[in-house]
C-alpha cells in the first residue's frame, strides 16, 4: 500500500497539471489559448503550471510565429508520457484494491 | 476509502479531458437526418422532374437526345446534387454550433480544425476527380465515386469525432463499390448511401447522445 501511494507522482497533484498532461497525452501538441479554454483557467495560473512541468522535463515548449503573432504550443516529452502513465497505473491499482 | 474515491474521480476526469480535447463532440445526429432527407428529395427531383419519371435512362439517353438537351440535363442534375450538398453542409454547421452552445463547448478548437482538414482532403480530391469524370463523359461513375470518396472522408475524419462516423464511412465505401457494378441503378444507390444510411445514422446518434 505504501508503495502504491509513493508511485502516485506528486507533480500531478495539482488539478491544472493533471489537466495539462491529460490534454497533451491525447494530442501531439496544443497551443496556450486552447489549453486555457479547455481547462478553463486563467493565463497566470496556466503559465505557472506549464513552467513547473517544463522545468521537470515533462513537457516541451515550441514557439513559432503565425504571421506576426507569436504562437506557443506544448507537447508531452517521452519522460512526461512515461511518468503520467505510471501515475495512471497507480491510480488504477488503488481503485482495484477497494 | 476516501483516497479510493478520489482516485476513481481523478481517473474519470482524466479520461474526460483526454476525450474532449481530442475529439469534436458537437456533431449532431440531426445533421445526418436532414442530410439524408435532402439526399432523398434531391434524388426524387432528379428521377421525376429532370429524368422525366425515369423515362430518360442514363445509359441510353445519349442516343436519343440532341447535344444541347444532354448539356441542359447534365446541368440540371449537377445543380440538383450541389444544392443537396450545400444545404446539408450548412445545416450540419448550424446544428454543430447549436449543440456546442447548448453543451457549453467551443466550436473552433484545434480538434475541429483537424477534423475539417482530415474530412476535406479526400472530399475535395473526390470532387475534383468527379469533375474530371464529367469532362471525360464517364457520367455513370460519378455517383459511385461520390460515395467512395465521401466514405473515405468519413473514415479519415472518424478519428477526430464520434467513432460511429468511421463505421458510417465504411458503409458508404461498400455502397460505392457495389454501385459501380450497377450503372443503371446508381440513383437507388444514391438514395441508399446518402439518404437512408444518413437518416439511420442520424437517428441512432441523436437517440444515443442527445435525446
Amino acid at each position: 500500500m505504501k508503495d502504491l501511494i509513493s508511485s502516485l507522482n506528486k507533480v500531478f497533484e495539482s488539478r491544472v497539471r493533471l489537466g495539462i498532461m491529460s490534454v497533451l497525452m491525447a494530442n501531439d501538441s496544443y497551443d496556450f489559448n486552447s489549453l486555457k479554454e479547455t481547462l478553463n483557467v486563467t493565463d497566470g495560473n496556466l503559465a505557472s503550471h506549464l513552467k513547473a512541468l517544463e522545468e521537470r522535463n515533462l513537457i516541451k515548449v515550441n514557439k513559432k510565429f503565425i504571421g506576426r503573432k507569436p504562437n506557443t504550443s506544448y507537447s508531452a516529452t517521452e519522460n512526461g508520457i512515461q511518468l503520467f502513465q505510471q501515475h495512471l497505473k497507480a491510480l488504477e491499482d488503488l481503485i482495484k484494491l477497494q | 476509502m476516501d483516497k479510493n474515491l478520489t482516485s476513481a474521480e481523478e481517473l474519470k476526469t482524466i479520461r474526460k479531458i483526454m476525450e474532449e480535447s481530442s475529439r469534436f463532440l458537437s456533431l449532431s445526429g440531426l445533421s445526418g437526418i436532414f442530410a439524408g432527407t435532402f439526399a432523398i428529395a434531391g434524388a426524387l427531383i432528379a428521377y421525376f422532374l429532370i429524368l422525366d419519371n425515369g423515362n430518360i435512362q442514363y445509359n441510353e439517353y445519349l442516343k436519343d437526345l440532341s447535344g444541347k438537351e444532354i448539356l441542359i440535363l447534365r446541368w440540371h442534375l449537377i445543380t440538383d446534387a450541389l444544392s443537396v450538398l450545400v444545404l446539408s453542409v450548412l445545416l450540419s454547421f448550424y446544428f454543430s454550433i447549436r449543440k456546442a452552445k447548448r453543451t457549453g463547448r467551443r466550436v473552433w478548437t484545434p480538434v475541429s480544425k483537424r477534423l475539417l482538414i482530415n474530412l476535406f482532403i479526400p472530399l475535395v480530391t473526390g470532387g475534383l476527380f468527379v469533375i474530371v469524370l464529367l469532362i471525360r463523359n464517364h457520367d455513370l461513375l460519378v455517383i459511385p465515386c461520390l460515395l467512395l470518396f465521401y466514405g473515405l472522408s468519413l473514415v479519415n475524419a472518424g478519428k477526430f469525432t464520434y467513432g460511429e462516423v468511421f463505421y458510417l464511412g465504411i458503409l458508404e465505401i461498400m455502397t460505392g463499390l457495389i454501385s459501380a457494378f450497377f450503372p443503371g441503378q446508381v440513383i437507388f444507390f444514391w438514395i441508399f448511401g446518402f439518404g437512408i444510411l444518413h437518416i439511420v445514422y442520424g437517428l441512432f446518434m441523436y437517440r444515443k447522445y442527445e435525446a
